[in-house]
């Protein structure tokens, strides 16, 4: 893996979520990696007590599949998202493994409702023979403490 | 508003079977629901765990009503008006503190003991012979009409006269019961922050649908259905176990019989709760070593009586949710009408392994998070149902399945798991505590 190898992975993985490429999206995803979204600024504990995510491959595929769904009645109509990302900002880098963060907006629309989120994602990164994958992502939102309306697609 | 009128305006909005849409949308109705429906009962204010030491406080409300709770020098627990008897001034406004040995108003340093009890006032010369003795200012941060610790539950009643919290709830207190009995040490502990999930409905809708037994399998189709269909397709060994997250979900696409057999009881003052036989939290796998720090604690007979117990849903009048079996309270907090702000917590057991934690953790993210595929779709109805009301084509909102002649909501009944006796009694109540409380 080199600099630019692992922040391309970075931006093109926002623009997949973008553009609503979600199996294409999974497909990105180590069989055992985990999504953390934590409830609390600075939660280091996700098994014991709340968090927003904490989703496995089996979760993350259910996620996918119901957006898909007939009856996936809070999407209908469909909700949008967009990322717009800092500069990633690479803390480690090895041949095969990556540890990278960074600072996005999010913003989320569906019918006349728009909301954006500031958030600070970190990556955990490995090489494989079919490229890029992710072994861990989590998610810290500014005002993750805050009262939320539903957030339904993938900041 | 004169009694008369206040009794008129109530008793046209409850029928036996349909209540008014009014219930919902009207800020009229909201407004003396806040005067009048809120004071009067006996509402949730937190858990003792949130403040373990002397000097801890938590910010919380009745209906309306700025509240805090605190731990006093003498380790007792006080519910306080969060309310400065000076200027007005909130006293403290973060959700969890401490705040030493007294109160320090930041705007002009009144400070109070953790009783409430006005402590000093700088320059204080400037009041002599004005009679502030005389006055309710100088007795300091003024207390709720009544407050009860239940083991380790703080409750309060805003009304200095009133229900005593033993009348209010009766039997209903078996659900709190199990869920602390299920601790070894029968205590309890809150684990984490809570989520904080905002609704633009009115907070009955929430309320309501703790007991509506007829929508999962529907409502929940998307998240629930899709689970069960992904992990019958899914190509693994024979006998792999189902994974924590299908043992949550999936009893949620349970059918009707599931939920027409597991009963419903109510009890007097809006109390009821759905899962009399069994519910969607029977089948959870055991996790080693707790039914041994059980035995030990209580011996294996009355392990089983705690633990033979399921209860699915308690709704406690007017506004929280307990799960027994998995510790989780969700607090309803009226905004507005057509606002509501749900708190989910959850509770450890202390003396049990964590693991029984985690399992309530993950079932809170799953299933109540502003983020949670299920919760995805209850917002959605209950959003789609504010907006529809305001509909005049029907006035009227119908809550009348199973319902029978003559139902006597100061016995306790059981019945079949679908009936909505239980939303009939949510409105008994609410109408007599709307007009004081009184039977």
């Amino acid at each position: 893996m080199n600099r630019e190898e692992v922040t391309d992975f970075i931006y093109d993985e926002a623009w997949m979520l973008d553009e609503g490429q979600f199996h294409e999206w999974l497909d990105l995803w180590l069989p055992d990696a985990v999504y953390w979204m934590p409830l609390n600024w600075n939660q280091q504990d996700p098994v014991n007590e709340t968090s927003l995510l904490y989703e496995d491959n089996f979760m993350l595929r259910l996620r996918i599949e119901r957006l898909h769904g007939a009856r996936t009645f809070s999407q209908k109509p469909k909700s949008r998202c967009h990322h717009v990302l800092n500069r990633p900002r690479i803390l480690e880098l090895a041949e095969d493994s990556a540890k990278v963060v960074t600072k996005m907006h999010y913003v989320e629309t569906r019918l006349d409702e728009q909301q954006m989120l500031a958030l600070t994602v970190t990556h955990d990164l490995k090489a494989t023979p079919d490229g890029i994958r992710i072994a861990g992502k989590r998610v810290d939102i500014l005002n993750c403490d805050a009262a939320f309306g539903n957030i339904q697609l993938l900041p | 508003m004169t009694d008369a009128a206040l009794r008129d305006r109530i008793d046209a909005l409850i029928r036996p079977q349909q209540v008014h849409r009014d219930v919902y949308t009207s800020p009229e109705v909201y407004q003396l629901e806040m005067k009048h429906l809120f004071p009067n009962a006996w509402v949730y204010i937190g858990h003792e765990s949130q403040t373990p030491n002397k000097g801890d406080y938590i910010t919380a409300q009745i209906g309306d009503q700025p509240l805090l709770m605190v731990r006093h020098t003498d380790n007792e627990i006080h519910v306080l008006y969060n309310r400065c008897p000076h200027k007005g001034t909130k006293i403290v406004i973060d959700k969890a503190g401490n705040t030493g040995k007294f109160f320090r108003c930041p705007y002009h340093a009144w400070s109070f003991k953790t009783d409430g009890c006005l402590l000093a006032i700088p320059l204080k010369k400037g009041y002599e012979g004005t009679g502030l003795e005389e006055t309710e200012a100088a007795k300091g941060l003024a207390p709720v009409g009544d407050m009860k610790n239940y083991r380790g539950f703080v409750f309060a009643r805003l009304a200095k006269e009133g229900i005593s919290f033993e009348d209010f709830f009766g039997d209903s207190l078996s659900s709190l019961d199990n869920m602390v009995d299920r601790s070894p040490q029968g205590t309890l502990t809150i684990a984490g922050a809570p989520l904080r999930y905002m609704h633009k409905c009115n907070w009955k809708m929430l309320v309501e649908n703790q007991t509506d037994t007829c929508h999962p399998m529907v409502a929940h189709e998307s998240s629930a259905g899709t689970a069960v269909k992904i992990w019958e397709e899914m190509d693994k060994p024979e006998g792999t176990p189902k994974p924590p997250a299908m043992e949550i979900i999936a009893p949620f696409m349970s059918p009707y019989e599931f939920f027409e057999n597991m009963g419903i009881r109510t009890w007097p003052n809006g109390h009821g709760h759905t899962g009399v036989h069994h519910s969607i939290h029977s089948d959870y796998s055991a996790i080693p070593g707790y039914y041994d720090a059980m035995v030990e604690a209580y011996g294996e007979e009355r392990t089983q009586e705690i633990l033979g117990e399921n209860r699915h849903n308690t709704v406690y009048f007017p506004n929280i949710m307990i799960k027994g079996p998995i510790q989780q309270l969700r607090n309803f907090i009226p905004l507005g009408p057509d606002k509501t702000l749900v708190e989910s917590w959850i509770f450890a057991l202390d003396g049990a392994p964590s693991e029984l934690t985690a399992r309530t953790a993950m079932y809170n993210r799953m299933i109540n998070a502003p983020t949670s595929m299920v919760g995805h779709d209850d917002l959605e109805m209950y959003e789609r149902a504010q907006e529809g009301l305001m509909s005049d084509g029907l006035e009227w909102v119908n809550i009348q399945r199973l319902y029978e002649d003559g139902e006597d909501f100061t016995e306790t009944a059981e019945l079949n798991g679908t009936t909505e006796r239980q939303m009939r009694n949510q409105f008994d109540a609410w109408k007599r505590f709307m007009l004081g409380g009184a039977a």
